[in-house]
């Protein structure tokens, strides 16, 4: 019984010290002073702030934008690329799952440069076009790698029935093989927009100097931080609380309903 | 016979378009640019410039030192929680992983600054840089190594711990006997994502360790500026690294995705 006890208070002292920063800024995101540690009384101010002022609010969009964006593309290029190396022979196969492991595990800054130096060599002008090849760059094998196992549990046998049957390939491709794919492609996407997302490195390489997205504002902030003032910062609470809630929710969500998906099928 | 097929093959040519300009091509640019002088002129120089030069060593060597102490402390701290959670017969275990791994899902900046905040308001943040530095880092990157070492702690046989037992082993031998050696892939590969980004993330080095922390990663930022050859020169030497300890490692698995378990 002791034993239990002290291996759940174990578990819960690691989360508590995980989620302590991330506690400490909600809690005092409430409060009026732009002070952690210093509580004056329980307003809204740093929420306003965050939805008020036009900088942060031009780079929150910005942060959207480009990962629905450079997910969906890469979506659509990953999908296809997957279908692709799914249906070539052993060796196309290998050399394309051996290049899509490279963005996946190369140290992000290594990519980073190696682009950077790439644009700069052809003449391409950083732009959103080279930001949107960055994200592309880190977004798109992880597609691949979500649907490729969805393809591999495909059973094939429809494919050809389908053809027997007088469909053309397209349409048993359309009709037969996506909607069997259709988990990984989303789970794909999903994986994508969180990695564009929580990204800096290659942000801060491949973006136009004045464009901004969360990472970026907020590392600038916080390292060069002259132009900023206090309220910026503290705004930033109100913006990681939010994040952190939805979030929670999410996931609490999505984990809810799944055990339920669970329990239904036995 | 034969009808005009569509070819699904084709579907996986823009694809491999994609990754010859923007993947292939790049690091080809990097290699030129290692090998090349600032004339273009091919050569070794910047190589051995690398490694003759204490200052670049040093710096190295400080990198290695911070991710190996973020590894361990990572390692000490995550395998207690994933033994437990791999054994406990809770029903809900899955949530209290998931809670473990969702922090991952708050933009990676915002939850440095806020450990930012979190060390100022203890009042060490500019006073203790290599250890808010590495403290960021275990906070940011253990989700990393709970993962893999859960997912292979689950993977042992329960009748083995027992068999252990009852071939007269006390709990030490057994988990040094039975416990370890059998979760040694989930340490492998919980290590290698755990050092490989201590050595290069300097956004961590940068926010909590007063820019006066430089790893690797902050190291090929620095040349950026000034030497593009020096730079790529160690990019293409930290890349081999990396490549060679996945090998090693076993490579990247797909079950193994921390960012894809709570989709």
């Amino acid at each position: 019984m002791i034993k239990k006890s002290l291996k759940a208070f174990y578990v819960g002292l690691v989360l508590l010290l995980l989620y302590a920063p991330v506690l400490l800024l909600a809690v005092y995101s409430f409060n009026s002073v732009d002070l952690i540690g210093t509580w004056g009384e329980f307003s809204f101010s740093h929420y306003v702030k965050l939805f008020t002022e036009p900088v942060i609010l031009e780079m929150i969009g910005n942060t959207l934008v480009l990962a629905f964006a450079a997910a969906a593309l890469s979506t659509v290029l990953g999908t296809a690329g997957a279908l692709g190396i799914y249906y070539s022979k052993k060796r196309v196969k290998r050399a394309l799952n051996g290049v899509s492991q490279i963005p996946v595990i190369n140290a992000e800054i290594v990519t980073a440069l190696a682009l950077a130096i790439t644009f700069v060599a052809v003449g391409l002008e950083k732009s959103y076009f080279t930001l949107l090849i960055g994200h592309m760059v880190i977004c798109t094998p992880f597609v691949v790698l979500s649907v490729m196992p969805k393809l591999k549990q495909m059973d094939n046998s429809l494919y050809e029935a389908a053809l027997d049957l007088g469909a053309s390939p397209a349409t048993a491709l359309f009709k037969i093989v996506l909607p069997q794919i259709v988990p990984g492609i989303v789970s794909g996407f999903m994986l994508a927009v969180t990695l564009s997302l929580d990204d800096y490195i290659v942000t801060s390489y491949t973006k136009p100097a004045t464009f901004n997205t969360i990472s970026t504002y907020v590392y600038n902030a916080t390292t060069k931080g002259n132009a900023h003032t206090a309220e910026t910062l503290s705004s930033f609470w109100a913006l990681t609380t939010i994040i952190f809630v939805v979030i929670l929710a999410f996931v609490l969500v999505a984990n809810l309903a799944g055990s339920r998906k669970k329990e239904g099928t036995k | 016979m034969t009808r005009p097929r569509f070819s699904r093959k084709a579907l996986g040519i823009p694809y491999a378009v994609f990754l010859l300009f923007f993947v292939i091509v790049p690091m080809l640019v990097i290699v030129f640019y290692a090998f090349t002088d600032k004339q273009n002129h091919l050569s070794g120089m910047n190589f051995i410039k690398f490694f003759s030069d204490p200052t670049k060593l040093s710096t190295i060597a400080y990198s290695l030192v911070i991710a190996l102490i973020t590894t361990a402390v990572c390692l000490v701290v995550a395998y207690p929680v994933a033994l437990i959670l791999a054994r406990s017969k809770m029903k809900k275990k899955n949530v209290i992983l998931m809670l473990f791994v969702t922090p991952m899902w708050i933009n990676f900046v915002l939850r440095v600054n806020a450990i930012r905040e979190l060390l100022n308001w203890i009042g060490i943040l500019g006073e203790a840089n290599y250890f808010n530095t590495i403290l960021g880092m275990v906070y940011d990157f253990l989700p990393f190594m709970i993962l893999p070492l859960y997912t292979t702690l689950l993977k042992i046989d329960e009748s083995l711990y027992e068999a252990s037992a009852d071939l007269g082993g006390n709990a030490f031998t057994t988990f040094s006997r039975v416990t370890v050696p059998l979760s040694m892939p989930g340490i492998m590969s919980g290590v290698t994502m755990v050092f490989l980004p201590s050595m290069t993330n300097y956004v961590v080095s940068d926010m909590l360790g007063n820019s006066k922390v430089t790893i690797i990663g902050k190291f090929i930022e620095t040349y950026f500026g000034s030497d593009w050859h020096m730079g790529s020169m160690i990019a293409l030497i930290l890349l081999v690294v990396v490549f060679l300890s996945t090998m090693l490692s076993g490579g990247f698995k797909e079950d193994e995705n921390v960012r894809g378990t709570n989709l």
